[in-house]
């Protein structure tokens, strides 16, 4: 885009500047928008899940309901509670927003089309993703309140703990990928099931860390059935109880936007990414954003038919599943992965 | 000129986010200033070309390490008119410290003007055309193997020497089978009965 900007007969550092605050335009609002949207496809997931109609008074079918809602917290007071520590209180919800979007920058859309394409993409997200506990830690003790505080507490233990596994299985990916940026890795992954399927994920090896990524990416966004964070029934809603408006709303678009964060994670590190799913030549012509969006929503729909049918576990069993399994079988995977690739990549 | 501001901005963000470190009153707040302060440094580390380390400086410290800080933080009780109160009895302990600091800086800034070791010929050549993960694995598995198992195993003893501080046997404690759980069917837990008036049933 800055040879663009350049062409216009602009300063290379400003058509720089101005090209990158575009990309940042250009990613940040469609994904605005599609949270909205996608929040309004979760609620109509679940509902038809549960034969209920789901959001449908609002606009047609009900697709404005994001919107409807979106404007009502705007318009709603924000109330700061007496005890809480203000700008902690206030800072928290932005954190969580912010960092939600800053993980987007490394995300290849298209071969090539990437906000900052950098060697250390995927380390890059690991870093981004470690940050978003703050959020959730910081509205927890700043809200001044039991119950956000044991909700905070059991975020920072259930993040870490998945990150942990999560990082095994991002070593595994990076290992056969060769390398750690992320358009290399979709890349890579040409024609690598059988010389046919564009993903890691028909790898044999590499399908057990896609599952176990799935299931950690579900744990890692504090959904159902790991959404012990904000579990009603114990918690009233954790760490969100004491917020409202603009503040609350910021916490919910942060909480979908990582969802789709971790959808995307999925579809670009283990199934293919921009790439078509099949290395059949007339399937490139659809441009890779498309497939991209499809593998993106396959997943969304995989996350809100986990959420709709799954019962939620219980703390000690989410903390079991990170520690005592998937950590011991993602460091076996690695051993194995490499031994794998020392024997028949680099003897 | 980009590379100048930034480096401005990050260098003078890291010496104010440090400042506030041991200015602000509350811990919490200290620990986030110290989060601001991992983050600028590894924006110049960035400058520097050293993206790698500047991410695992955000992944291990910011990431792991400062969450921790800031669990342990949140739980402690915090009496800031007793904080206060003990600025006087360590003042002269923290003089002393601070004088030590002073004089080392001033050392370092003597020996560095003074021409010094030449650091440039020991250090590695960079080759531009490789990325930084990869220079950092191939002298580190090479040159530096012995060091870089010795630094492993030293994080393993500490590994072990942590898991045998806080592992106990208690006695009296009802632990979780979970396979014993999971073959557990509705037909083991539930049973029909069908007790017949004034005769009760046994449970």
């Amino acid at each position: 885009m800055t040879e663009t900007f350049i062409s216009w007969g602009m300063d290379p550092n400003w058509a720089w500047g101005v090209a990158t605050i575009c990309g940042i335009l250009l990613i940040a609002l469609p994904l605005m928008l599609s949270v909205a949207m996608i929040i309004y496809a979760d609620r109509k997931i679940w509902a038809a899940i549960a034969l209920r109609r789901g959001p449908n008074v609002v606009g047609p079918f009900g697709l404005l309901q994001s919107f409807a809602d979106g404007l009502k917290v705007f318009l709603q007071e924000t109330i700061i509670p007496t005890g809480a520590n203000r700008g902690l209180f206030l800072i928290a919800p932005i954190i969580t927003f912010t960092v939600a979007l800053m993980a987007w920058a490394v995300i290849p859309f298209n071969s090539g089309a990437v906000l900052a394409d950098i060697n250390v993409g995927l380390l890059y997200i690991l870093a981004i993703s470690s940050l978003g506990v703050y959020g959730v830690i910081l509205s927890g003790w700043a809200s001044n309140s039991k119950y956000p505080f044991f909700s905070a507490m059991r975020a920072s233990a259930q993040m870490i703990s998945y990150e942990v596994s999560i990082g095994f299985i991002l070593i595994g990916v990076v290992l056969f990928a060769d390398s750690f940026n992320m358009n290399e890795i979709v890349k890579a992954q040409q024609g690598h099931g059988l010389g046919i399927v564009n993903a890691f994920g028909f790898n044999l090896l590499l399908f057990p860390l896609a599952v176990m990524f799935l299931i950690s990416s579900l744990a890692e966004t504090a959904r159902a059935p790991f959404d012990l964070t904000e579990a009603e029934s114990e918690l009233v809603a954790g760490y969100q109880t004491e917020y409202s408006s603009m503040a609350f709303a910021l916490f919910w678009l942060g909480e979908y936007a990582n969802v789709l964060l971790m959808c995307t994670l999925n579809a670009v590190l283990f199934w293919g990414g921009w790439l078509p799913p099949i290395d059949w030549a007339p399937l490139y012509a659809v441009p890779g954003v498309i497939w991209l969006f499809a593998k993106i929503l396959f997943f969304f729909f995989v996350f809100s038919w986990v959420k709709a049918t799954v019962p939620r576990y219980r703390y000690d069993q989410l903390m079991r599943l990170g520690w005592k399994i998937f950590l011991p079988i993602s460091l076996l995977w690695i051993f194995l992965i490499s031994g794998y690739l020392m024997l028949t990549r680099y003897s | 000129m980009i590379q100048y501001i930034a480096f401005w901005l990050f260098a003078f963000m890291v010496i104010a986010s440090a400042t506030m470190v041991i200015l602000a009153r509350n811990p919490v707040h200290s620990v986030m200033w110290l989060i601001l302060a991992f983050f600028n440094a590894a924006g110049l580390m960035l400058l520097a070309g050293a993206e790698f380390i500047a991410m695992l400086l955000v992944i291990v410290y910011v990431g792991a390490v400062a969450v921790l800080f800031l669990f342990v933080v949140m739980m402690l009780d915090i009496d800031f008119a007793e904080l206060r109160a003990g600025f006087v009895r360590y003042l002269p302990l923290g003089a002393l410290v601070a004088i030590i600091l002073a004089a080392e800086l001033i050392f370092a800034v003597g020996a560095w003007s003074a021409g010094g070791v030449d650091l440039a010929a020991r250090a590695a050549p960079v080759v531009s055309d490789k990325s930084n993960i990869q220079q950092i694995g191939e002298l580190l598995y090479t040159r530096y193997i012995f060091l870089f198992e010795a630094a492993g195993i030293v994080l393993l003893v500490a590994m072990i020497g942590a898991i045998v501080l806080t592992h106990r046997q208690r006695g009296g404690v009802r632990t979780q089978n979970i396979s014993h759980q999971n073959q557990r069917r509705p037909q083991d837990a539930t049973r029909l009965v069908d007790p017949g008036v004034g005769q009760g049933m046994e449970l």
